[in-house]
């Protein structure tokens, strides 16, 4: 392989004053060209091709990342390099200028993490497949969480946003598993269900008494732990010894031996604790996670009011449906006075209600707020299992709220019930994470006539067009000559007859078999309602949208209907025209209607939000067809150009990926220059004629179901 | 495509099959027996359906003729058709026709991936009458006391295409199958691989996790089968975790976050 030569002098200075627009920007380039001149050039072009990608995001970032870059190559390798720069880009994008350029400052703490970063485990790496495993071990739904270091508060676990304890990359992801198996044995043998305030109440030194206890309960879970997870037990072991955790002290061995007794109960490890006080207590494993008093009392007092509520509001209704059933014997007189009163029994991983004497299969709710109950008190106390009165409880305490989209943008910003997607940076060749915030909508309805007017100002081509789609409806074929079929091919079998009357051998092929194709489809149509869309495009999508709801229910398909539009990443808007589960009715056609332009188009965010939905309908292909007018633009904002176009490209990939097949149909004459790019070659058309546009798609059907 | 399907078995089980009894389902089939009724199988898969069929037919001595429906699946490939065969037509019975006429028991496993035009031959025959039509035969075939129609489907796949018309299922007396519980799945595992407690207890651990993730994740949790499968693994010599890995967590899904889970809740236990 040839070695380029280095860079010069000036071409090195060219680079960077392009990449930092000095023009305008008056950075100065020429001490920073002085230092990656000596550099050989694969080094000068990796140094290059960060500088240009974190300039993307911000130039001041990366002039200061330049300035310092070649001083921690001395010392660093290049995968904590990257590191390094997509961290600071990264807290450039969720804190701003000043934090990330306070991330290269402190090139030297960043340095003190490098082993983390670069043998780590990150939180946003592990948490899916650690939730899951989470998800899997029995008891409470928790949720995993990401924090300053391993804790619980009995609701969701914490870990922190770099595991980096021990030594290689497996490791420190087995650690994580151990640390989240540990604070799930916390609330699964109830340590989260001590009374932790009235216990070291008692003690001269409550801190003390909390450390001691600490260490009698995490010697106990890990005997639970041995019993329950014994493969994950030897790992903790490994990490353990690996870790160099120091072996524990006779007198504590002698107490582990008594707490196996009974280790299922946290009262074994009370009952030590006045034995165990005076001594000191034993160094912590690497896997244990730190008891939060605190944290749980919160946590648990808040929840066992509202389990006891809702529990008790669940069993009325519970009660109620069966007693409505005519098939229970309900002992007549004290049915309608008395509250029910249940009893619950542990079933395996479930729970059996009996109300009574007769047996109830509690719904999963119910099944989960019985095994959440009994996490907290040990038991289920019957008063639980009293069905509650009529207006005992004020139903705006159980009955759920929703927030309604639309009063998002009135007072502060909140991302409560937006869908969060990430975006494609291409310059950084990274996802922002979380980068767009979505919310559906349900468009406002407009004229009511309007649909009617449209079918009769098209009516000869309506009428076309569902012919066409009518006859793509049974689009059976006959097969001929057949060694089998539901019919005599009549035209064979006259043909054989005559081969045999020749003495030649007969054909066996003489059937004719209909061979149906079982169309399963669904298809999303994702309409483009940007403000550049105004006057004549506008009217073109809705009076396209009209003639293919009529041709569509000719086919019978599923098809639903989205708009999209926007205002930059923090308001990325879907707006319901029909979703697949609605008819085609005045409703939808008043909404088709109402489909007028809005703001801007970031078109990634929207592909992915639809491509989620598309994929939750059952069929085999997955149709998704974006009416736009133009390419991915978005206010003041990157979104304009390449950025945009490789987002929404990317989102493209990922939804292909995902099963679903894009296509886009377009009224943009310079189109030709990115459609392809983005979506391939076969998989666009452009339209100049709104009358052109259900026939393509009647066309782009026909492709995919034959 | 249009090959001639391979003829469904047909047999009479000689051998009592291992049946473990659930609840009551075996004396509500005989009673369904007894009286002609068609008896519909509803259950997730893999939680002992075509077992229970088996022992059925072993134990009211009729053979029995299994049908795995797919969406091909034609009325002519159930009742018959004509095949040509050295210059002459034959009919040849389909499995339904085949299992009418010896008096046998048919089990259509799957029903609802048949084409919808089956019922045709279906309805008749799960309603009083018990009649088959086989219109290429000019023939009405009565369907003698000792058949029985029984078809299977499973609900948790649901899909608005997927369901059973109601015009269906109410001709049918319904059994509800799913997964035993944990004392009897214990006791059908060692049964069928031979395993100890021990390991057969980890294996339900094992399903158990996955059950939980039913919902979140997975489509449906480990099957008695799968479990079935993974212990004759284990039984035969293979390591607990590549055992679980093959017979379980990628038998369950393609999403590779979710196999990862899978096997760490695979190397938690084992
Ligand atoms: N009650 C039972 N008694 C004995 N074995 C059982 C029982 N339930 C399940 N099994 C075991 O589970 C295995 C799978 O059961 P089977 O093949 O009958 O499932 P199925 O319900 O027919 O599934 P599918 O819907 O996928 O066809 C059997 O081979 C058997 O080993
Ligand atoms: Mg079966």
């Amino acid at each position: 392989m040839a070695i380029s030569p280095p860079l010069g002098r000036e071409a090195l200075a060219r680079r960077l004053e392009a990449a930092f627009d000095v023009e305008f920007t008056f950075h100065k380039v020429d001490h920073l060209v002085e230092i990656l001149a000596p550099l050989e050039r694969d080094t000068q072009d990796f140094i290059l091709g960060w500088v240009e990608r974190i300039a993307s995001t911000n130039i001041q970032v990366s002039y200061e990342f330049t300035r310092r870059v070649v001083e921690a190559l001395d010392r660093l390798d290049r995968r904590v390099i990257e590191a390094w720069a997509v961290h600071a880009m990264d807290t450039y994008d969720s804190r701003g200028l000043r934090p990330a350029l306070e991330v290269l400052f402190k090139v030297d703490d960043f340095l003190a993490h490098a082993h983390a970063h670069a043998a780590g485990a990150f939180f946003d790496e592990v948490k899916t497949v650690l939730a899951n495993f989470l998800c899997g071990l029995s008891g409470r739904r928790l949720e995993l969480k990401s924090g300053e270091q391993p804790y619980t508060d009995s609701e969701k676990l914490f870990l922190p946003n770099v595991t980096a304890g021990m030594e290689s990359e497996a490791d420190n992801f087995l650690l994580c598993k151990a640390q989240v198996a540990f604070m799930w044995a916390q609330t699964r043998f109830g340590s989260c269900r001590t009374d932790f305030d009235t216990v070291f109440a008692g003690f001269a030194d409550p801190a003390r008494a909390l450390s001691i206890f600490q260490a009698l309960d995490g010697l106990r879970l890990e005997i639970c732990l041995a019993h329950e997870l014994p493969g994950l037990w030897r790992d903790m072991q490994t990490l353990s010894a690996r870790h160099g955790d120091a072996a524990l002290p006779p007198p504590w061995q002698a107490l582990a031996q008594a707490l196996a007794a009974r280790p299922e109960a946290p009262e074994t490890a009370l009952a030590l604790l006045n034995d165990a006080y005076p001594l000191d207590p034993p160094a912590c494993r690497i896997y244990q996670a730190a008891l939060h008093p605190q944290a749980i009392a919160e946590m648990r007092n808040a929840r066992m009011a509202r389990e006891k509520m809702l529990l008790r509001v669940k069993l009325a209704q519970l009660a109620e449906e069966h007693r409505e059933n005519p098939e229970a014997q309900i002992p007549p007189a004290d049915a309608a006075k008395k509250p029910a009163q249940f009893e619950a029994r542990q079933e395996g991983q479930g729970w059996e209600l009996t109300l009574d004497d007769q047996p109830i299969a509690p719904p999963v709710d119910v099944n989960q707020l019985l095994t959440s109950v009994l996490l907290d008190w040990g038991e289920i106390p019957p008063e639980m299992l009293t069905a509650a009165g009529d207006g005992e409880y004020d139903p705006a305490l159980y009955e759920e709220k929703e927030k309604n989209p639309d009063d998002v943008w009135q007072g502060t910003y909140h991302e409560e019930g937006a869908h969060l997607y990430p975006e494609w940076d291409h310059a950084r060749q990274h996802y922002r994470k979380n980068w767009c915030v979505l919310r559906e909508i349900d468009l406002k309805p407009g004229a009511s006539g309007y649909v009617d007017g449209v079918i009769e100002k098209y009516q000869g081509l309506v009428k076309h067009l569902r012919r066409t789609f009518e006859a793509m409806r049974d689009e059976s074929r006959l097969l001929k000559r057949q060694a089998q079929g539901d019919d005599v091919d009549i035209d064979a079998l006259v043909e054989a007859l005559a081969d045999a009357g020749d003495g030649r051998e007969m054909s066996d092929q003489l059937f004719m078999h209909m061979h149906r194709t079982d169309r399963s489809l669904a298809v999303m149509f994702m309409v483009d309602m940007s403000g550049s869309t105004r006057g004549w495009i506008n009217d073109a999508e809705r009076e396209a949208l009209v003639m293919l709801c009529e041709s569509l229910e000719t086919l019978g398909d599923r098809y639903a209907i989205y708009g999209f539009s926007g205002q930059t990443r923090k308001r990325c808007e879907i707006y319901r025209i029909k979703t697949f589960e609605q008819p085609y009715d005045a409703a939808t056609k008043a909404r088709i209607a109402g489909i007028v332009p809005q703001d801007y188009t970031r078109m990634g965010a929207a592909i992915r939000h639809l491509a989620k939905l598309l994929n939750g309908v059952d069929a085999k292909t997955k149709l998704l067809i974006t009416l736009s007018d133009g390419k991915p633009d978005d206010y003041f904002d990157v979104y304009r150009g390449a950025y945009g176009i490789e987002d929404t490209r990317q989102a493209l990939f990922e939804a292909r990926r995902s099963g679903v097949h894009p296509f886009c149909i377009t009224i943009d004459r310079e189109a030709k220059e990115y459609l392809p790019y983005m979506y391939g070659h076969a998989n666009w058309v452009e339209i100049d004629d709104v009358k052109k546009l259900p026939l393509k798609v009647a066309d782009i059907y026909r492709r995919l179901t034959t | 495509m249009d090959s001639p399907r391979p003829p469904a078995e047909s047999h009479f089980i000689t051998q009592e099959p291992y049946y473990e009894r659930v609840g009551t389902e075996v004396e509500l089939f005989d009673a369904a027996y007894a009286n002609g009724l068609p008896i519909l199988l509803k259950g997730p898969t893999g939680c002992g359906k075509t077992r229970f069929m088996e022992y059925m037919a072993w134990r009211l001595k009729r053979p029995l003729i299994t049908v795995s429906c797919h969406d091909d699946l034609t009325t002519s490939d159930l009742v018959g058709r004509y095949l040509v065969k050295g210059g002459e037509t034959i009919w040849v019975d389909g499995p339904l026709t085949r299992a009418v006429r010896a008096g046998g028991i048919c089990y259509l496993d799957e029903i609802v991936e048949a084409r919808k035009d089956t019922m045709v031959v279906i309805h008749p025959l799960a309603d009083d009458r018990r009649m088959m039509p086989i219109e290429k035969l000019g023939q009405l075939l009565q369907a003698p006391r000792e058949f029985c129609l029984a078809i299977s489907y499973n609900p948790g796949y649901q899909s608005v295409l997927k369901e059973l018309k109601q015009s269906t299922r109410q001709r049918f007396v319904a059994l509800s199958f799913d997964y035993p519980k944990a004392e009897l799945e214990a006791k059908i595992i060692r049964h069928e691989t031979g395993l100890d407690e021990a390991a057969t207890a980890k294996l339900l651990k094992l399903a158990e996790m996955t059950r939980n993730l039913k919902g979140n994740g997975l489509e449906e949790g480990a099957s008695t089968r799968l479990l079935v499968h993974a212990g004759k693994l284990i039984a035969q010599g293979i390591d607990a975790r590549a055992a679980c890995e093959g017979a379980v967590s990628l038998a369950l899904t393609d999403d590779d976050d979710m196999i990862a889970a899978v096997n760490e809740l695979i190397a938690a236990l084992f």
